[in-house]
């Protein structure tokens, strides 16, 4: 089959098809679970970089929102407080907050948004007790998605803040 | 009788997979997905070669037939059914063309020396047995495909009575690879997709290319530094510079119709606001004060004021500000969900991505009309319209399966085509001026 048949049984297809835009029914892998339960720091003392790796909650570097909302969901204040703990802990530490969202949209309105969202996350860890110049936000809006499939399992696992500690 | 549609549509495919193959080489394919019954025919016969030098290296009916079947305004009869090859206007036989039901033909011959192309055309109209046109168009180089784009425009003119907009670029972002691996581009095309060149690569994400109004700059975001910064990039010469990367969002950027601003969405001041900048001192003007998101301002075609997307009511809507500030006023209150505008040259109609629910379509507001909506996208995920510069058309991305495309549909939603990169992601277009021959 030379290239112009071929191309033309894709052109008739695609009529055929009405334009090749059906859904695909392709499932998600489940967004990750934030830890529900918190491990506390096995002493009262203060946090160290080596809890960034062994503690739970301070693993965990990711909060999920609503679709167009950045309000911290309540779930989360056990990983907002665990990182406020540790800004607080380490007053050289620094983090930068990635705000992204998911694809629907456009893409300078969901920059915005993204920065929304980081924004809601600076507040709630400043509010805990962290210093502001701690604190970068950056924006992506939806230009950094995790999963790229077009439904809502997807879109879940990309409207979110990723916590990304520059100085430990 | 009536052809059916589907038959239409059946040849108008088969005629665009023709071409498309030529045009995949380049980069871009062409695709007509429904075509229009009461398209104007019209015979662009292959033209002939004259003197004694070599041939055309571009096949010029070629191209100027699939500029005229682009725009949906015409439909060219397939070569197949030229059964003659006249040349010059006196060797038509006008009974041939009226049996074949054309109201146009257009005749032509080429002469090829030394790099430069001399196209001679006639545009007749078969009815009347009378000539429209008689031109002689001359290119040089790398520049042979736009004799045929000006031979196209020279007819369009003609025949539909406003400026062509075939001898024009498109600009857009394409992405290939995932996390880690993604290769962005910005692109500059002719506006069939030929020609690609690109103007910056990039490891992070690139957005917002806008076109200055002489055609020679584009401004556009790009994540490269970590953030968004706003960059002004010479084509030609690829030099560039930045002309915001403040702390927060820099976004959005659109040179006022006079090309000495840029309207901007800066958010170093807090959140999101409409600022325009002075390109030659690089002051900017506060133009909104609110805790909405305010971006993608839009410079009326007079730029006395600019058009932009704010969530101040809750959902994202449209709003005119006076370019020298004031209080905006929502222009837009039809669906949930109003942003990213285009407008036309004449600022009658303004284009949109309109979302209700999970459905996010192109709809075009007819502001001589009293705001009259249509939709001219089928949507689910439609982005980013651009206006061709005579406003005959628009360029829109789409999501397909797993990729993004660019489709360009006629101004009344009734004729679509879809650009498709061979490999890769295509977003973010944006249609450039008109450039002068």
């Amino acid at each position: 089959m030379n290239a112009t048949v071929r191309v033309s049984v894709v052109a008739l297809m695609c009529l055929a098809a009405a334009a090749c835009a059906k859904k695909q029914e392709v499932k998600a892998p489940p967004p990750p679970e934030a830890p529900t339960t918190t491990t506390a720091p096995t002493t009262e003392g203060a946090f160290t970089p080596a809890d960034l790796q062994s503690n739970a909650c301070l693993r965990t570097r990711v909060i999920y929102f609503d679709f167009d909302k950045s309000d911290i969901q309540s779930q989360f204040d056990n990983i907002v407080a665990c990182h406020a703990k540790y800004l607080r802990d380490r007053p050289m530490a620094r983090m930068t907050i990635e705000g992204n969202t998911d694809e629907r949209g456009t893409r300078e309105y969901n920059l915005g948004l993204g920065e929304r969202r980081g924004n809601a996350l600076a507040s709630a860890l400043e509010a805990a007790g962290a210093s502001a110049d701690q604190i970068k936000v950056v924006s992506y809006g939806e230009e950094r998605p995790v999963c790229r499939e077009h439904n809502e399992s997807c879109w879940h696992q990309n409207r979110r803040d990723n916590i990304v500690y520059t100085t430990e | 009788m009536r052809m059916p549609k589907i038959l239409f549509a059946l040849i108008f495919a088969l005629l665009a997979a023709l071409f498309a193959t030529q045009a995949g080489a380049q980069g871009l394919t062409v695709q007509i997905v429904n075509g229009v019954p009461s398209a104007i025919p019209i015979t662009v016969v292959p033209f002939g070669q004259q003197g004694s030098g070599p041939a055309s290296p571009v096949d010029i009916a070629q191209i100027v037939s699939m500029d005229l079947n682009r725009c949906g305004k015409f439909r060219t009869l397939p070569t197949s059914e030229v059964v003659e090859s006249p040349t010059t206007g006196s060797q038509v036989k006008f009974a041939t063309w009226q049996q074949l039901k054309q109201d146009y033909i257009v005749v032509g011959r080429t002469s090829y020396d030394g790099g430069a192309l001399k196209a001679d055309f006639e545009l007749w109209d078969v009815n009347k047995q009378q000539q429209l046109l008689g031109l002689s168009i001359t290119g040089q180089g790398s520049d042979l495909r736009r004799v045929a784009h000006q031979i196209a425009d020279q007819i369009y003119q003609k025949i539909i009575g406003v400026r062509g907009a075939f001898d024009t670029r498109i600009a857009y972002v394409t992405m290939v690879g995932l996390g880690d691996n993604a290769q962005y581009a910005l692109v500059v095309a002719d506006s069939d997709g030929y020609n690609p060149q690109t103007v910056v690569r990039s490891h992070e994400a690139l957005l917002s290319p806008a076109w200055s109004p002489n055609g020679q700059e584009l401004a556009y975001v790009s994540f490269e530094s970590g953030n968004s910064a706003i960059y002004i990039q010479n084509i030609a010469t690829g030099s560039r510079r930045v002309v915001s990367a403040r702390a927060g969002i820099n976004g959005a950027p659109r040179f006022a119709p006079d090309g000495r601003r840029l309207a901007v969405s800066l958010s170093f001041q807090g959140n999101p606001e409409i600022y325009a900048m002075d390109l030659g001192t690089g002051a900017l003007t506060r133009l909104t004060h609110n805790l909405a998101i305010d971006t993608e301002p839009r410079w009326t075609p007079d730029g006395a004021s600019v058009v932009f997307t704010s969530d101040r009511s809750g959902k994202p809507q449209l709003y005119e500000i006076p370019a020298s500030g004031g209080t905006p006023q929502r222009i837009t209150f039809q669906g949930q969900y109003n942003a990213n505008a285009s407008i036309s040259y004449d600022g009658k109609k303004i284009a949109m991505v309109q979302g209700n629910g999970n459905v996010y379509r192109i709809a075009v507001m007819d502001r001589s009309l009293g705001g009259q909506e249509t939709f001219v996208s089928p949507g689910n995920l439609d982005d980013a319209p651009s206006w061709a510069p005579n406003a005959s058309m628009l360029l829109y991305a789409a999501n397909e399966g797993p990729r993004g495309v660019l489709y360009a549909v006629s101004a009344d939603g009734r004729v679509r085509q879809r650009l498709v990169l061979g490999d890769g992601d295509v977003r973010e277009p944006a249609w450039g001026p008109y450039r002068n021959p």
